[in-house]
């Protein structure tokens, strides 16, 4: 769950998901992305580094500015994705392993 | 693009208590008792999906009204070790020639058991299509999607993480 798990504790926080939506709308500066918050510039900084950790985000350099943008290959949610559907296809694998051996018995 | 993400495989392990060569046919030749039957391609609802069993066989889903449809291929088949399939279902689950990202399946004896190593890899490649990602992911059906994932996960915890 390594993965999926920093997606979903990248999400855990309110002022994240806000700031996702946000970009949504495309790419923003932090300040811009501040500006919309109740929350501080440095805080949103923070919120970004977590949200570029686990592949939600990324950005680019424009002058003196950091411009942020969901990320467009959204790999981060579509690793998360996949390493929820194995977890539960794995586990009715195995369930399914346990099923058939006990009726051998 | 400044774009240098590079996911790492998803990678799972499991234990399950079946000698090695029964492991492999549960997974393989029973793989319709045991896939998630809401994860399917076709219109029509989920019959099995099935595993040709040979290299170079195909991996296809089976619909209850007769219908095929490619999941991918098997690209190794070597009973009661090791089998390397083909996946090329994009994150929407639709079919694309053009997507080849690889699903290897170990099966290991150990003590009564079985250990399975399942590796998910070239991931990144599906980033490569990334127009349509940028639809599937950031727009109205991925998005959602992922917060719904989200949710699922946050209400099976039992505590609070943060």
């Amino acid at each position: 769950m390594a993965n999926a798990a920093r997606v979903f504790d990248a999400l855990h926080d309110t002022t994240r998901r806000t700031v996702l939506e946000r970009l949504r709308e495309g790419p923003k500066s932090v300040g811009e992305i501040a500006n919309d918050l109740p929350v501080s510039r440095p805080a949103v900084s923070q919120h970004l580094k977590v949200l570029k950790d686990a592949g939600l985000v990324n950005d680019r350099s424009e002058g003196t500015r950091r411009i942020y943008h969901i990320d467009p290959k959204g790999l981060g949610a579509m690793r998360a994705w996949l390493d929820q559907f194995w977890d539960s296809a794995l586990a009715s694998f195995a369930a399914e392993v346990e099923r058939q051996e006990k009726e051998r018995k | 693009m400044n774009l240098h993400v590079q996911p790492a495989p998803v990678r799972k392990s499991i234990f399950v208590n079946a000698p090695q060569a029964r492991a492999f046919e549960v997974f393989t030749g029973g793989i319709g008792r045991w896939w998630p039957k809401s994860h399917k391609i076709g219109q029509s609802d989920l019959e099995r999906p099935v595993i040709e069993p040979f290299a170079g066989g195909r991996w296809y889903e089976l619909d209850v009204d007769g219908s095929e449809c490619e999941i991918g291929k098997v690209a190794a088949w070597e009973p009661p070790s090791r089998l390397l399939l083909i996946w090329q279902l994009t994150p929407e689950f639709t079919f694309d020639p053009d997507l080849v990202t690889e699903v290897e399946v170990m099966f290991a004896p150990e003590g009564e058991g079985t250990r399975v190593d399942l590796e998910h890899r070239h991931i990144e490649r599906m980033g490569e299509k990334a127009d349509a990602m940028r639809e599937s992911v950031s727009g109205p059906g991925g998005w959602p999607a992922l917060l719904q994932l989200y949710a699922d996960e946050a209400n099976s915890e039992k505590g609070d993480a943060a």
